[in-house]
């Protein structure tokens, strides 16, 4: 009795593993090896024309830590985030309040902001670069016909961070929007209602029963954001290649151009390492979440 | 007294929602007007030309898009359809078996779902050059062939089946394959929707990945050709021709998105992160 059930248990082993098997070998070469290999590399100096890495310890990491320039594509990185997590989120809320009801015109308003998050990022930066344009863009026009100066934000070191945030928080607000959505109708109408009869209006019931219960969700969408946003580089490869003198650049196109326009993949593994921690740190509350099944299923 | 006041507020939150959603979908209208009439050299929020269609033409003739259309196609199919099988494999096996070892696997797909595909472009760089796999369609494709977020949305859903089906299904003599085919899949339907409106979406955007691996217009997607493009010389303060060929890239999913609003937005939120 007891060998058949190893025999069984072995055979259960066996196919599980087998109809895993696929799955996991692209997410091992393409996941798990690459985050080793960044971690390897970012010790080696490694740039093109070299046939081999050289073991060089943490002299890259040292090194980008002394470099102005790293510390300001940290700034931006983090100021980027700043200026998109946190509006993103509060307009995202607002919006699925404004939208959480029934009625004909809802869905049609609902599409209406959520449309940006299926239009990919580069087509939305070729778009908003008309409204950038220096002179003769929409901004710069519309500015013009108040008989304000043109601004051609960005040309400007001080603007051009604060433009492109405006544009992904018109982005991301949508997306968030349906997460938040998702968590008020998932709040029992009961509750609402019992408040209501104790009298409670508006924003005491905001403040005091539907914001508390929508902690949970309010803590993973923040993951969701700011992983989003720390993941961009395609509007800055389009709209300004880090330019006016790197003020717009944030921390993965500087590994784009790190790796590629430099060939200096040391130096580049070493800032796949930072964004790494970045993403694991940013990550913390899906680690503590409770209530992980509403977020999954 | 109070019903008025209470109606005043909603016909307030119908207004304001209203507006927002005017000014949410003015970079979308000021595109479209512009893709589609004559060229101005005085940028308005509403066209003041004549309609036309000579800025699509032009685009589509000056850039190879037909070829982009194609290579995009094949790589969004494609990816798909290894991802459905990948997962589908992968999903049943961590639903319904019990092994040594599985542990370590719920790592390997969090891992996954917390560093995006994004970053780690260096080290998949290399790799993909070192599997001499650089500027191929398979190589656009290979790093996203084993979807964790496909994975947790499909066995989430095959748990949810009762293992009663599952079990008939066996003693009426179907094997594993055809159980899975039969029961487990057509149950997962919704998972499989979602899974589906989330891969289409991600993948026809995508662009650094491809960007990076691919250099021969054969490979391009339309990603890269619109950047491309936007970036060439003869594009330079041409905003009609650049809308034009920004409405060609983003029309087939912006429509099916209008169509299938809901079965998106719940397919957003089901999937709880972008691959």
């Amino acid at each position: 009795m007891k060998q058949k059930m190893t025999k069984r248990a072995r055979r259960e082993t066996a196919i599980g593993w087998a109809l895993l098997l696929p799955a996991l070998l692209f997410m091992c070469v393409f996941t798990v090896y690459p985050v080793v290999r960044s971690i390897v590399l970012s010790l080696m100096k490694y740039k093109m024309g070299m046939d081999a890495p050289e073991f060089i310890g943490f002299a890259n990491f040292t090194r980008l830590f002394g470099s102005s320039t790293f510390w300001k594509v940290m700034r931006n990185t983090v100021s980027f985030a700043l200026m998109t997590v946190i509006p993103s989120m509060v307009i995202g809320l607002v919006l699925a309040m404004l939208v959480n009801r029934k009625g004909r015109h809802i869905g049609f308003i609902r599409t209406a902001y959520f449309y940006p998050s299926v239009m990919p990022m580069i087509a939305i930066a070729s778009v908003w670069m008309f409204i950038y344009m220096a002179k003769n863009g929409l901004l710069d026009q519309m500015l013009m016909s108040l008989g304000l100066a043109p601004m051609d934000v960005l040309s400007n070191k001080a603007t051009v961070l604060p433009a492109m945030a405006v544009m992904y928080v018109w982005r991301e607000s949508g997306y968030l929007m349906v997460f938040f959505l998702s968590g008020l109708q998932s709040i029992n109408s009961d509750v609402l209602e019992a408040a209501a009869i104790d009298g409670a209006t508006g924003w005491k019931t905001f403040r005091h029963i539907t914001l508390p219960l929508l902690a949970p969700t309010t803590l993973f969408i923040s993951t969701i954001a700011f992983t989003n946003c720390f993941k961009l580089a395609d509007h800055v490869i389009i709209m300004t290649e880090g330019a006016p003198n790197n003020a717009s650049t944030l921390l993965l196109y500087y590994i784009y151009q790190q790796g590629f326009t430099n060939m200096n993949y040391g130096v580049s593994s070493a800032l796949t390492v930072i964004m790494l921690v970045i993403l694991l740190i940013v990550s913390v509350p899906r680690f503590f979440s409770q209530d992980r099944k509403i977020h999954y299923a | 007294m109070k019903m008025n006041r209470k109606k005043a507020v909603g016909v307030l939150i119908t207004l304001l929602s209203i507006v927002l959603g005017v000014v949410w979908l003015t970079p979308l209208i000021w595109l479209v007007g512009t893709a589609l009439t004559e060229t101005s050299f005085h940028m308005t929020f509403l066209p003041t030309t004549p309609f036309t269609l000579d800025n699509i033409k032009y685009v589509w003739n000056a850039v190879p898009f037909g070829q982009y259309y194609l290579n995009t196609i094949i790589l969004v199919v494609g990816t798909f359809c290894i991802q459905f099988v990948t997962s589908t494999l992968a999903a049943y096996s961590l639903a319904f078996y019990k092994f040594k070892g599985q542990a370590l696997v719920f790592i390997v797909i969090f891992m996954q779902i917390i560093i995006p595909n994004d970053v780690l472009i260096i080290p998949n760089f290399m790799t993909l050059s070192e599997l001499g796999l650089y500027d191929t369609k398979l190589g656009v494709m290979l790093p996203f062939l084993g979807s964790a977020m496909a994975i947790f949305l499909l066995r989430q859903h095959f748990k949810t089946v009762p293992k009663a089906l599952g079990e008939a299904a066996m003693i009426d003599g179907a094997n594993l394959w055809q159980t899975i085919w039969r029961v487990y899949m057509p149950c997962a339907k919704p998972a499989y929707m979602s899974f589906a409106v989330i891969s289409v979406s991600y993948h026809w955007n995508n662009y650094l990945w491809p960007l990076i691996v691919t250099k021969s217009p054969t490979n391009r997607t339309l990603t890269v050709g619109l950047a491309i493009f936007a970036k060439s010389k003869e594009a330079n303060m041409q905003w009609s021709n650049v809308c034009a060929a920004t409405l060609i890239i983003i029309a087939p999913l912006l429509l099916a998105f209008f169509i299938l609003q809901r079965q998106f937005m719940d397919s957003f939120v089901s999937a709880g992160v972008k691959e």
